[in-house]
């Protein structure tokens, strides 16, 4: 039963897949009214995934809590916070000004907080990788950067032309040439996944 | 209707598709009767290798974050990657006391690596190993799905992390926590400043579209090693393609 149901999932997946990927590239109406469709679903299919997961969050940390686990009383804050959220949002609307203080007095702060200590991570990751891996291309690597962040930050008493043109240079070429070499190895790689999926042989959807 | 009339964008597009699938299918079907093939040695997959082996034998667990990408746009590849990934660390990692954990910012992955860890064990015949908890969401805004791996890293005796998906700037206080716990980080992204943060944080960064060769190099199967090898001739068309153009420019051809 359960070799049928796999049958059933990839042949679904497969012709879903060829629909949307015909959707794509041939302008016929049929084919796009179809793909349209898929997408939809797809879309509709995604917000019911997300009411799961959050069901799911809440699950591992009710669990987390109920079994007294290590950093338990975090779960507790997430889990009071989470349902506060919801009663608000849920009885007030998502843009009502309870709901807005929510987000801009909690939320938005608590987020800047971690963008701050990124900040730090970041400036101790790259003292961190002189002692790492210090060969030529972390050298290379780390020059840009701090190249990048003198040529952009306005200095007092500093003014100096030609490190700005340095910089503007730095990001317009080799920036540039080497982003797009790697986008394109990305892209070529985005492609190869998508067709092994759609040939059955990488298979995600079949537990 | 002239030949060249039929030529759209769309069907040039859908006939390099093709010729892409085609020669997929030929070499994957020419790997399986030569399944030994060189690849070149990416150092962060040799360490993989020993990490699975470390964790099974260490009793400790690993773990697997998919990035915050959802499946339904151009990103959620490097997350479908992650989840090939995670299905041969399962299998790899069945003999241990403590199964692998998944973490990821995205809903539809959550639930794609609880599907994907449900076919794993069950493939083996350890479906009690199955744990629904052992594929989370973490969090749905970037920096709360990275605040919800953290605590993972650090109370599931996790000796290594994996973290294969897209990734924003994020990823430094993933990658941070793995380090302060002491335990291997191997880490590749799609996105580009991603990629750059991963470079100076990761212990074993996977740079450019070694991601996508991860399969190739954890032996999920011959369709692995074929797209990879349809990658590299894809690779030097348009090399080719874009050394000419820059010639023809140069020469006033264009």
């Amino acid at each position: 039963m359960t070799r049928i149901l796999g049958l059933i999932s990839i042949a679904i997946a497969v012709a879903i897949g060829v629909v949307v990927l015909l959707g794509f590239f041939l302008d016929l109406p049929v084919l796009v009214s179809v793909r349209v469709t898929f997408l939809r679903w797809a879309v509709i299919l995604a917000s019911i995934a997300l009411v799961v997961g959050v069901v799911n969050l809440l699950g591992v940390h009710w669990r987390k809590v109920s079994g007294s686990q290590p950093g338990s009383a975090y779960s507790v804050v997430l889990i009071v916070s989470l349902l506060a959220t919801l009663v608000v949002v849920g009885f007030f609307g998502p843009t009502a000004p309870w709901s807005m203080w929510v987000f801009n007095y909690i939320q938005v702060p608590i987020e800047t907080s971690l963008m701050a200590i990124l900040a730090v991570v970041l400036a101790y990751a790259a003292a961190r990788l002189l002692n790492r891996r210090l060969n030529l291309f972390s050298l290379v690597f780390l020059g840009t950067a701090l190249l990048v962040l003198v040529g952009t930050a306005s200095l007092p008493g500093l003014d100096a032309p030609a490190l700005n043109d340095l910089r503007a240079w730095f990001e317009r070429v080799p920036a540039t040439a080497g982003a797009r070499g790697i986008l394109l190895g990305v892209a070529l790689g985005t492609i190869a996944t998508g067709l092994r999926i759609l040939m059955g042989a990488d298979r995600p959807y079949r537990g | 209707m002239t030949f060249p009339d039929l030529l759209t964008p769309g069907i040039i597009g859908l006939g390099m598709t093709a010729i892409f699938l085609v020669l997929i299918i030929v070499f994957a079907f020419i790997g399986r009767r030569r399944p030994r093939q060189y690849l070149r040695e990416i150092p962060a997959f040799e360490k993989l290798g020993r990490a699975v082996g470390l964790a099974v034998e260490a009793g400790q667990r690993l773990h697997l974050s998919l990035g915050r990408a959802g499946i339904d746009g151009v990103q959620g590849a490097s997350a479908l990657v992650g989840l090939s990934v995670l299905e041969r660390i399962a299998r790899a990692a069945s003999a241990s006391d403590r199964p692998p954990v998944a973490t990821s910012g995205e809903a539809t992955v959550a639930l794609l690596s609880q599907d994907t860890l449900r076919g794993a064990y069950r493939d083996i015949g350890e479906f009690g190993q199955y744990d629904p908890d052992s594929g989370q969401l973490t969090g749905v805004t970037p920096f709360s799905y990275a605040a919800g791996v953290m605590p993972v890293i650090f109370d599931r005796q996790v000796s290594a992390n994996v973290l294969a998906g897209h990734f924003g700037s994020e990823v430094a206080l993933i990658t941070d926590a793995g380090e302060r716990s002491g335990s291997l980080t191997l880490a590749g992204s799609d996105s580009i400043p991603g990629q750059a943060i991963l470079y100076a944080t990761a212990q074993e960064p996977l740079i450019g579209e070694e991601l996508y060769a991860s399969g190739a190099y954890i032996q999920a199967g011959p369709a692995h090693l074929a797209s990879l090898r349809v990658q590299d001739i894809f690779r030097w068309i348009l090399v080719l393609a874009i050394l000419s153009g820059a010639a023809m420019k140069f020469f006033g051809v264009l």
